[in-house]
């Protein structure tokens, strides 16, 4: 390709963890491959929407503080979904943006992602394709297997993300969204639930923990109340799903995210209903989180009204 | 063959079959998972076997958990259906670089070296399972006097390829992760090939394997 047909970005800056991710890999649980994907599904899928790209488009994914970006190349549109601060530096000036809107951006433009406010996760992506390659039907990186585009490692200075597809009939768009938040994380109770003391059962629902900056893709680990255990400290191996909380050894809580070992010997204590995993991800080290128990029949309900919020949103893009 | 199946949060059945760990239950587990992967049910996302259990992982857009549940109790699985099983061989290298804990397991499992080495490589071992990172075989039956508990504290950074013994189970490590497996030795073999996206893992449930020794030399030989 001639230098003058390309679009694309430099990386001047990567941010601590950014990555490219789409919905996942689905089916390889038992290679030992997690489904990896974009930490946040609702954010992922508002972007896209924005954007005007197929569901499950890839998109850049970072945490806290994110990538400063130079383009090169003929007008584009970016979107930034997530709560995030981030500035627009063009020939004219600098401006503030905001997520959920799309801006234009001209040859040498450059947008600075300084951070995500009081959340974890932000999304990046332009009104067409960024040249990936995919594994096992997914662009998503996993840096832990070294899976996915960029030998599966998270983005560096210097790198050129590569677009193959600007779409042309696009329009602007927007979504006047401030994002969701929870008081508390509902969940089911684990497989294991009666390895544990009663009063360490009820202190699991009435006590808070803390979140501690031991958290990534793979995994968030939590402070707070010891939980003990009076059968076995451990299990035989067995298969985790992400959400599933396990009680280490220490008789601390650890919940498993999308990147997490596929197998584990931990006892569960609980899992995390699918309708809140979004919103436990967004959740930064040092807050605290309380945990509520459900019914798994209202697990099914809130997930679908879940959805539902999500597509009544993806509606209200204008 | 299922016990009993229960939920795994909102997303995933949690089919129980025992609680003991031996050959025969796992390999129900093991037809079972074959059995299901070729059934390509619509909305199953992940199927996940381990010794005694199996967790199949749903879209909850398709799926509740008593449909689905129904579904699988359903299933027939004829107790003739035979495993595909292969023979793999993997060569060790168990010089005193590789070796990180053969003084611990002499001192352990009171015996010399040369004599653990003997009774480790002198035995085929079953898959029972592949898992926690991409690849990772766990492998058994270690004989009795083999058997010793993981490091009181794990190595923050096991090395690729290490191959280690805990319990009646030996793995190898397929890649550089945290770990509290006592290390006889590492194999130069690529256990895991994400490159090969049809068939990544060299090894897979139900195979049988045998390790055999080799010097240094040929470790550095096969590397190159």
């Amino acid at each position: 390709m001639k230098s003058k047909d390309r679009n694309y970005f430099k990386i001047l800056r990567a941010g601590i963890n950014t990555t490219y991710q789409d919905l996942g890999r689905n089916n390889l649980y038992h290679i030992g491959i997690p489904f990896s994907g974009a930490m946040d599904k609702r954010n992922f899928q508002l972007l896209n929407s924005l954007l005007q790209n197929d569901y499950n488009s890839p998109v850049i994914e970072f945490a806290y503080q994110g990538p400063h970006l130079k383009y090169f190349g003929k007008d584009i549109f970016f979107c930034i979904s997530g709560n995030v601060s981030f500035k627009i530096i063009t020939k004219k000036g600098v401006i503030d943006g905001n997520s959920y809107q799309c801006y234009l951006l001209k040859n040498g433009d450059e947008v600075d992602i300084h951070s995500t406010n009081k959340s974890v996760y932000g999304y990046f992506s332009i009104n067409g394709t960024f040249s990936v390659d995919y594994y096992w039907g997914s662009c998503s990186i996993n840096t832990q297997a070294q899976i996915g585009p960029n030998n599966g490692n998270k983005f560096s200075k210097d790198l050129e993300i590569e677009i193959i597809d600007i779409n042309n009939s696009f329009n602007k768009r927007k979504l006047d969204y401030l994002g969701s938040t929870i008081e508390n994380i509902r969940v089911i109770k684990g497989t294991n639930y009666d390895y544990f003391s009663e009063s360490s059962q009820n202190k699991f629902f009435k006590e808070s923990f803390k979140i501690t900056k031991l958290s990534d893709r793979m995994g968030m680990r939590l402070e707070g109340p010891k939980i003990e255990n009076i059968v076995d400290p451990n299990i035989k191996s067995e298969g985790l799903v992400k959400g599933v909380i396990q009680i280490t050894s220490a008789g601390d809580p650890i919940i498993m995210l999308s990147d997490h070992g596929t197998i584990g010997g931990y006892p569960k204590i609980a899992t995390i209903i699918s309708a809140d995993y979004d919103r436990l991800v967004q959740l930064t080290p040092g807050s605290n989180i309380k945990f509520k128990y459900v019914s798994l029949e209202d697990a099914e309900t809130l997930y679908k009204l879940y959805q539902m919020e999500t597509n009544n949103l993806i509606s209200q893009i204008k | 063959m299922i016990k009993n199946i229960l939920n795994l949060g909102d997303a995933a059945l949690y089919c129980d079959f025992g609680s003991d760990v031996n050959q025969e239950i796992n390999s129900n587990v093991i037809k079972y998972f074959y059995h299901i992967k070729k059934l390509n049910l619509k909305g199953i996302t992940n199927l996940t076997p381990s010794y005694n259990k199996l967790i199949i992982s749903y879209d909850l857009n398709i799926h509740s958990f008593l449909s689905l549940k129904k579904k699988i109790e359903n299933i027939e699985i004829k107790e003739s259906n035979k495993l595909e099983k292969n023979l793999i061989k993997i060569p060790v290298c168990c010089d005193n670089n590789f070796a990180l804990d053969i003084k611990r397991v002499e001192n352990k499992l009171k015996l010399k070296s040369e004599i653990i080495l003997e009774k480790f490589f002198s035995k085929n071992y079953f898959c029972y399972m592949t898992g926690f990172v991409a690849g990772m075989p766990f492998l058994g039956d270690l004989n009795q006097e083999m058997r010793l508990k993981r490091l009181e504290t794990p190595r923050v950074k096991v090395p690729k390829g290490s191959v280690g013994i805990t319990e009646q189970f030996c793995n190898i490590y397929t890649f550089e992760t945290p770990g509290g497996w006592n290390i006889l030795g590492n194999t130069p073999q690529n256990i895991f090939d994400s490159s090969n996206q049809s068939n990544p893992n060299l090894v897979n449930p139900g195979d049988t394997i045998k390790f055999y020794r080799i010097t240094l030399d040929q470790y550095n030989e096969i590397k190159r």
